[in-house]
């Protein structure tokens, strides 16, 4: 008998988890914070930014109850197949090995590389003769690595860093003549100094970033697709993104 | 070559002929900058070792406060001090000094030989301080002077008991040349990395690595053992 009841309200529990998942009225989405400007809190203590405020309407066009989850990143899949929220909308960049394990929707924003350098250099960073020669810097295993090892590999020297600072600092020492970095790590860390510059225009690399779901949350997944692709034709994404940035991340 | 290693070589997408390559250069740069870092500072050592000896504190001084900053800071740390401290000081891009130490090779090689020459001085003092007196005394009664009894007396029998911790000085420095990867210079460790983040395989990556440090270490392990009983022949039993 008690065996029979502990299945019977196991069964129970879920067939609610069930009926709770499939009309997807209320949607649990993980975020890390701080990573600004996509998610942090402002002065009042409310979780703001580009993500968030997309995340909020989204969940408005979903007519959706949304609940925000604050999970470290490091936790962050784990959390999601142990149900802990529904969705991640925490610039999580698509990946092969990440795909492997959770369900992702259409891209909603991807960051640029960009080139920097200090402001002697001349020069153009698309020319295969004018760079003959030249050190890149690069961060090791981004997408920016891969792009400048198929475009400049054996023409001129790249060098890979394991963190951006040191890169920066070998672009400062005169160590490497440009960089190729993530477009708002080189807007933070480099143009906000005296004698650098962009040179060039930034380049759209990688799939970009997506929400990721639960493999088996094909449904939500469609409806999250359905929703983004509204905010990106109505102008409310363009209106979002342009609070945060002065470059294009839309994709 | 036996069928199974034929045959793995042939599906995997990761020993390709250029990452090869690049484990390669990366073999000969780590080969290099130990090397000469090894000589540089065993030339450095011994006369250092011969001052750090001196009764006289103006002169031992010196070199222990020296051995005693090299030992008592991450090696790392030096790496990084000299590697990013060298570019930070005003101007040095417009002098000669910039062309050596624009690339990462010789602020690697000058972090590496003064640390390893640190480490040096300290056994080869420790290998003359404990020179039995008798040998001295023996010495003296012959007659010779202080260049000629450290010449022919200190420094040989010295060499004898420092070649055992000194073989462990140069397979460590060996293993801490993994840390030049940091500074951007490909070494072993530097194309492990890369091939890892380019294949996401760290397992393959980092195995093959360690099995080549091991083959490394090997050879060095074999090197001092012959160095060992050419010095220490004398202390074989007769007729063996």
């Amino acid at each position: 008998m008690k065996k029979l009841i502990v299945a019977a309200s196991c069964a129970l529990a879920m067939a609610a988890g069930t009926v709770q998942a499939k009309d997807w009225k209320e949607i649990r989405l993980a975020f890390d914070v701080p990573y600004e400007p996509f998610e942090y809190r402002d002065e009042n203590g409310e979780l703001t930014g580009f993500e968030v405020e997309l995340a909020e309407a989204m969940c408005e066009e979903l007519k959706a109850e949304c609940e925000f989850v604050i999970q470290a990143w490091d936790g962050m899949i784990p959390g999601l197949l142990a149900r802990k929220y529904d969705a991640i909308f925490s610039s999580m960049s698509i990946t092969e090995e990440r795909a492997e394990r959770v369900l992702f929707s259409e891209p909603y924003y991807i960051t640029p590389g960009g080139w920097f350098a200090r402001d002697g250099f001349s020069a153009d960073v698309t020319s295969k003769e004018e760079m003959e020669g030249k050190v890149i810097g690069v961060q090791r295993g981004t997408t920016m690595d891969t792009h400048a090892t198929e475009e400049f590999g054996g023409i001129a020297t790249i060098k890979r860093y394991t963190t951006a600072e040191d890169m920066v600092l070998d672009l400062e020492g005169q160590r490497l003549d440009v960089v190729f970095v993530d477009y708002p790590v080189g807007e933070q860390t480099i143009l906000s100094q005296e004698g650098f510059k962009e040179v060039g225009k930034p380049v759209k690399l990688g799939q970009g970033v997506a929400v990721a779901m639960r493999k088996r949350d094909k449904d939500l997944a469609n409806k999250v697709n359905a929703a983004l692709k509204k905010l990106k034709n109505d102008g409310t994404y363009d209106a979002i993104m342009q609070k945060y940035f002065n470059y294009d991340i839309k994709i | 070559m036996p069928d199974f290693i034929a045959q793995w070589l042939d599906q995997n997408e990761i020993f390709t002929a250029m990452t090869i390559m690049e484990y390669w250069n990366g073999l000969v740069n780590t080969v290099q900058l130990v090397f000469l870092s090894l000589v540089i500072g065993l030339v450095f050592a011994i006369p250092l070792a011969i001052l750090r000896t001196s009764k006289n504190p103006l002169v031992s001084g010196p070199v222990w406060l020296y051995t005693y900053l090299f030992r008592g800071t991450p090696l790392l740390i030096q790496l990084y001090i000299i590697y990013y401290g060298i570019a930070q000081i005003p101007g040095i891009q417009e002098t000669f000094w910039w062309e050596i130490f624009r690339e990462p090779f010789y602020p690697a090689l000058l972090a590496f030989a003064l640390n390893t020459c640190a480490y040096t001085t300290e056994i080869i003092r420790g290998a003359i301080v404990s020179t039995p007196a008798g040998e001295i005394e023996a010495a003296k009664a012959y007659g010779m002077n202080w260049w000629l009894r450290m010449r022919r007396i200190v420094l040989p029998s010295a060499a004898r008991r420092a070649v055992q911790a000194y073989s462990n000085e140069v397979i460590f420095m060996l293993h801490s040349s993994a840390i030049a990867s940091v500074v951007t210079i490909v070494d072993l460790t530097g194309a492990a990395r890369n091939i890892y983040s380019r294949f996401y395989a760290p397992f393959d990556a980092f195995i093959f690595v360690a099995l080549l440090y091991m083959a490394l270490t090997f050879i060095l392990v074999f090197a001092f053992r012959k160095l060992e009983n050419h010095l220490l022949r004398h202390q074989r039993p007769v007729g063996s």
